[in-house]
């Protein structure tokens, strides 16, 4: 197996086309535990962290470039991203131990494409773009449209995720991620949920985005859940059709870390409980504890 | 194949070793340049025997593949001392017994090193949270996170 770390986009989707038996990385913390438990070995392993665009974090303006290859340590080291979008650095900064936050990649969360990643469904709430790099130029995916199924996702062969777009959040504003481990950290979620919610002046939910890991072949919406949302308060009665369309949007398997009758019970639990606290920081985004960017 | 040539600074000195491409940076320390302090325990990122602090950040040696070291700066636990004078921490390991079979405590040295340098008067919950990858089927961790909270207080009579 070779190493090869391309300083460019252009020169890594040429030794990619060079290699087609290579493999992208980043982290490698997913990579090399799967090399130590028997998966073959690629012919070469192609390091994205050379590239700068992927190692970056900007404000472009109109939104965020989050570099794919980008540390988690350096999202929630971002002042600015954080105190925006806590909720998708948050679900970054549960990946891990502080060793693998120095590694642990958005990118190989999402590409690794394991169902129960923790930046998934909070990536998805946002609405974020992955922008992919390839032998036919560039294209942007929405990130929900990228895993396939447990460890496959729709990138083509020579493609790679180069940096997500992350627009700016409209006022009024919050996200949350929450997830259920065994253990207080170092652990794999039974189940995960992503909210994003957008107020309007009276304190209705003009838009709601709400996501659910570890309980599907892939992080998912649940547009039922969205649509009981959007037009009304957030009650006793709008909670309780959240929980029930999460659960009803879950199609679990059975293993150590919980049972199927488990995991959707919990998966309603926890996706009203990310909406309460997603929609508490929009109504807190009022006086700019959220949305302090200038941008907007 | 030919191996590969990889220059990097260890421990304050210039480093030299040749690897091969898929040896992890945690094997080359071990198996080439001879430095055996990092420990392996799992090989995949949980216990965190192999930490070590690459380019100013804590990171487990087994995850890293060993020419991803080209130009870095590298600290193990054999970097921590000054010169036969002990890091505090090591001194406070040592007097508060804070070891059995030692094989976790060059991770946990490193790590809370990495820790004190970013916040050197952690709470007990942030040293909890921060040791929270190295794991010692020894000691109960009581021992350990005294010595780290004991080893702080020392960085404040030491200025
Ligand atoms: C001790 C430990 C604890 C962990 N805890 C968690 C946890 O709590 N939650 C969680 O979700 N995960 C956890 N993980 C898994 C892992 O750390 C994450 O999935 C991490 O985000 C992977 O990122 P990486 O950059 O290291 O991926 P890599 O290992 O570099 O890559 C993973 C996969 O994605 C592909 N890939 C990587 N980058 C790209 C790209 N830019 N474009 C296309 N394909 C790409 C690679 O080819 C590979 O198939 C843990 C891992 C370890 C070792
Ligand atoms: S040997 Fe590296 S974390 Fe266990
Ligand atoms: S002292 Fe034996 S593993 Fe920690």
């Amino acid at each position: 197996m070779k190493y090869l770390a391309p300083k460019t986009v252009e020169e890594a989707t040429t030794l990619l086309a060079e290699h087609p038996g290579a493999t992208v990385f980043a982290g490698a913390t997913d990579v090399i535990p799967q090399l130590k438990a028997g998966r073959p070995e690629p012919e070469a392993l192609v390091d994205l962290k050379k590239i700068s665009q992927a190692v970056s974090v900007s404000d472009e303006g109109g939104h965020w470039s989050i570099g794919a290859a980008t540390a988690t340590a350096k999202l929630t080291g971002n002042k600015a991203l954080a105190a925006e979008f806590p909720g998708l650095v948050e679900a970054a900064g549960l990946i891990g131990s502080d060793q693998v936050q120095s590694r642990a990649t958005l990118g190989g969360n999402l590409c690794n494409a394991s169902p129960a990643a923790d930046s998934v469904p909070a990536m998805i709430a946002n609405g974020m773009r992955a922008v992919i790099a390839g032998p036919g130029g560039t294209r942007t995916v929405a990130v929900e449209d990228i895993p396939t199924g447990p460890g496959s996702t729709q990138l083509q062969p020579g493609e790679f995720v180069v940096s997500f777009e992350l627009d700016h959040a409209p006022a009024r504003t919050g996200d949350a991620y929450l997830r259920l481990i065994p253990r207080t950290e170092m652990d794999i979620a039974v189940v995960g949920a992503g909210v994003r919610i957008t107020l309007d002046d009276a304190g209705n939910v003009a838009s709601a985005t709400v996501a659910i890991g570890a309980v599907a072949p892939t992080a998912r919406r649940v547009p039922a859940a969205e649509e009981a949302l959007v037009g009304n308060p957030i009650n006793d009665t709008t909670l309780a059709a959240v929980a029930e369309a999460a659960s009803a949007a879950c199609n679990p398997i059975d293993d150590k870390r919980g049972t199927i009758a488990y995991r959707r019970q919990v998966a309603g639990v926890l996706a009203r409980r990310a909406v309460v606290a997603a929609a508490e920081r929009a109504a807190a985004s009022t006086n700019g504890a959220s949305n302090n960017g200038e941008t907007r | 194949m030919s191996r590969t040539h990889v220059t990097c600074t260890i421990n304050g000195d210039e480093v030299e070793f040749l690897c091969e491409d898929d040896t992890t940076l945690l094997n080359a320390l071990r198996d080439e340049v001879g430095l055996t302090g990092s420990k392996e325990g799992c090989g995949t990122g949980d216990c965190g025997a192999c930490s070590v602090i690459m380019d100013g950040a804590l990171t487990c040696a087994c995850l890293v593949f060993a020419p991803e070291a080209e130009g870095a700066t590298v600290v193990t636990v054999e970097g921590i001392a000054d010169g036969n004078k002990l890091h505090p921490l090591q001194q406070t390991f040592l007097e508060g017994a804070a070891l059995q079979c030692g094989v976790c405590t060059p991770g946990f040295l490193v790590a809370a090193k990495a820790l004190l340098d970013e916040n050197p008067h952690p709470t007990e919950t942030e040293v909890r949270y921060a040791l929270a990858g190295n794991l010692c089927r020894c000691t109960g961790y009581d021992k350990i996170i005294r010595a780290v909270l004991a080893a702080a207080d020392y960085n404040g009579s030491e200025g």
